[in-house]
């Protein structure tokens, strides 16, 4: 059992962005476990001021590469809100195939390129090619599957071109979509099932670890919530997004360039598990399967699941895209143009479920559709007390380990939170301090 | 060469360059046969002492970035800058228009002064780049055409003419005659006029071509009815940094 303990994992690997953990323990007490984030600070804000609303999007969907399409679909829901702007039904549906997308292709390639090297004990995918190429051709047959719904309904997935404040630029053919859709159907299902399979026998590596917190997702009434809904807190259920500030409630600490959030506790949770726990009851059969299969059950305290709850999620994603083609394709394409002649100039907040939590884009327009001041919270953000809240807890429990082990079991827990720091910082490291 | 040693580095910049490598799912693994990663921290936990090639994503930006690629210009043969951030400064330069002080306080109010940063730069103001991958995100084709050529020894060809060229091979509606905005003829090609094909107006995200008439193409906006402070707000969403959009020069051809 450790008496003193000083761990510094710096610039910790296998997440996007700069951030360090760093644990620090004297004569048994805890003085430290934090995550540091020294990713430099982007300042979109400041960027966005003066833009037309035309141009937001463009640069607010370069705040991540990673989560650009979330990003944009955000940004453009806050436009619209300011600007009274309506979108019509199918411009809707197009947006939530393109967010299942999104959140399909990232929950991939975090929980099978990332985080899964660590059930298999391996330091990146790379070394897992040689040991399961079969595994990691099905991974990424399903990310190029995700990035062609990206490619086709927006013109590109990283920084996609057609989505517009209103609508689109210009609309996928019936031919492409119905491609898409056998594809999902097919080789999409197929490659889904072989891999939750694996997964299945890879659970036993997951730590157990519980601690129970607040979570904060979307939820709609009428599916598990991605594209729209209301602000649902676990612990004082739901507000609308207007009252988004009342929730977040950001506040800087010196360990880090990214702002933290606190509502009802002293940290909450968001994120696919967060979802999950407050929306499983609206999953989608397969997405079922494959729940029961990975061993998830809601109510889940893990934040380790948190990769387990993506998986079920890539599930309900192809299976809700499906869906939504099909219903494109009863309905028939219609060709229509962006709805963007402001009615109003006011102040508009958007919220959307991206990959890692709930995402809030707002702004303020003048008279002449230009950005007077703009704030974005994002979800890494809004996760770091939370991690911190879980890292205090975790190493106490964990102490008659080897100081190696407790490292590993804390990277794995910034890991499994899918931290995205270059979006925080609009940054990650591990470090342990020892006497 | 023989199996380069190859290194990945993210700078201040949204890591979709490094991403879109990782989206290259049909080539990633014969890529892997061409070269050996000894470092990507985005995917994986080895570091190395040396590299062949040492690829840069994002922008300087702070006191920490100088140092580190200082350090890795140290260690590395040829040094290859990926996308707008770390090629020109990206979107990022854009807050080098506004007081750095109140930048910091916009977004971190009374804490501004917790996190140094300082103007932002393009990696080839503080060390020797060898090439440029240009682009946001960075073209995925260039990437590979550039990759190639130095395993083979070979000096890549880098486009230095308008996107218009590549906008009419294309057979593209003119973007201004449909009455939008463009920055088509200033911007350098490379990225297959994909934002005019994909029915939007060029940003110029790759950069201006070396000779940019920068007042002719101003003028030529107006013509269109676009205002000169519209035209120069818009050149600096990519090229804040590059001096031409803030000289007023004679017009040539206008």
């Amino acid at each position: 059992m450790h008496k003193n303990l000083d761990i510094n994992v710096h610039h910790l690997t296998r997440v996007e962005g700069h951030g360090n953990i760093v644990v620090n323990m004297k004569n048994g007490k805890l003085e430290k476990a934090e995550l540091d984030i020294v990713e430099a600070p982007r300042f979109f804000e400041a960027m966005l001021k003066g833009r037309n609303f035309k141009e937001v999007a463009i640069i607010t969907s370069r705040i991540c590469g990673i989560c650009s399409l979330g990003h944009q679909i955000t940004s453009l829901k806050a436009t619209e809100a300011a600007l009274g702007l309506e979108v019509s039904e199918q411009t809707k549906i197009l947006r939530r195939i393109l967010i299942d997308g999104a959140t399909f292709q990232s929950n991939v390639l975090h929980a099978l390129f990332l985080a899964a090297p660590d059930f298999l004990n391996v330091g990146s995918v790379f070394q897992v090619v040689s040991s399961h190429k079969d595994v990691v051709l099905a991974a990424l047959r399903l990310k190029r599957l995700a990035n062609d719904i990206g490619d086709v309904l927006s013109g590109r997935a990283i920084h996609p071109i057609r989505c517009v404040p209103g609508g689109f630029t210009m609309l996928p053919t019936e031919e492409q979509l119905r491609k898409i859709m056998d594809d999902l159907k097919g080789q999409g299902m197929q490659d889904l099932k072989f891999i939750t399979g694996v997964l299945a026998s890879l659970a036993g590596e997951i730590p157990q670890f519980e601690r129970e917190t607040e979570y904060i997702s979307l939820k709609d009434a009428n599916e598990y919530a991605f594209y729209d809904g209301d602000i649902f807190s676990s612990d004082t259920g739901a507000r609308p997004v207007e009252d988004y500030l009342d929730v977040t409630n950001e506040f800087v600490v010196p360990h880090s360039t990214s702002k933290h959030a606190r509502y009802n506790r002293s940290s909450y949770m968001v994120g696919a598990l967060a979802r999950f726990n407050n929306n499983h009851e609206q999953l989608h059969p397969v997405a079922r399967d494959v729940m029961k299969e990975l061993g998830l059950s809601a109510p889940c305290y893990n934040p380790y699941m948190n990769t387990v709850a993506q998986m079920v999620e890539v599930a309900h994603c192809i299976e809700n895209s499906i869906m939504l083609i099909d219903q494109l394709l009863t309905d028939g394409i219609k060709q229509e143009k962006p709805a963007d002649h402001p009615t109003r100039y006011g102040r508009g907040v958007g919220a959307t479920e991206v990959p890692r939590g709930i995402l809030f884009h707002e702004y303020t327009y003048n008279r002449q559709g230009n950005i007077e001041s703009a704030n974005c919270i994002i979800p890494t953000g809004q996760n770091l007390e939370n991690i911190d809240d879980d890292m205090k807890k975790l190493v106490p429990e964990i102490l008659s380990e080897s100081k190696e082990a407790i490292t590993h079991k804390l990277e794995m827990l910034v890991r499994a939170y899918d931290p995205c720091i270059s979006c925080s910082v609009h940054m990650l490291d591990v470090s342990f301090i020892e006497e | 060469m023989n199996k380069p040693k190859v290194a990945f580095f993210d700078f201040t910049s949204c890591e979709g360059c490094q991403l879109n490598k990782l989206n290259l799912e049909n080539d990633l693994l014969s890529l892997l046969e061409l070269a050996d990663i000894v470092e990507f921290r985005e995917a994986m936990d080895d570091q190395a002492d040396f590299y062949d090639v040492a690829f840069i994503e994002g922008s300087i930006s702070t006191p920490t970035c100088v140092q580190r690629i200082f350090d890795i210009r140290r260690r590395t043969k040829y040094l290859v800058s990926l996308g707008a951030c770390a090629v020109q400064g990206g979107v990022n330069a854009m807050r080098n228009l506004q007081p750095a002080d109140e930048v910091q306080e916009a977004v971190y109010g009374e804490a501004k002064y917790l996190f140094p940063s300082i103007p932002v730069q393009p990696v080839s103001a503080y060390v020797k780049v060898d090439f440029e991958v240009r682009g946001c995100p960075m073209s995925t084709p260039e990437f590979l055409h550039i990759f190639k050529s130095i395993v083979l020894g070979r000096k890549p060809e880098i486009f230095d003419h308008a996107v218009c060229v590549e906008c009419k091979l294309r057979e593209n509606e003119c973007v201004l005659d449909k009455g939008m905005f463009c920055l088509g003829p200033v911007s350098r090609a490379g990225c297959e006029a994909v934002c005019p094909s994909n029915g939007q107006y060029c940003t110029g995200c790759r950069g201006l071509v070396s000779n940019a008439n920068i007042e002719g193409g101003i003028a030529m906006l107006q013509r269109y009815g676009f205002s000169r402070k519209e035209a120069i707000k818009k050149l600096e969403m990519y090229s804040a940094l590059n001096e031409r959009v803030h000289q007023k020069t004679e017009c040539e051809h206008a």
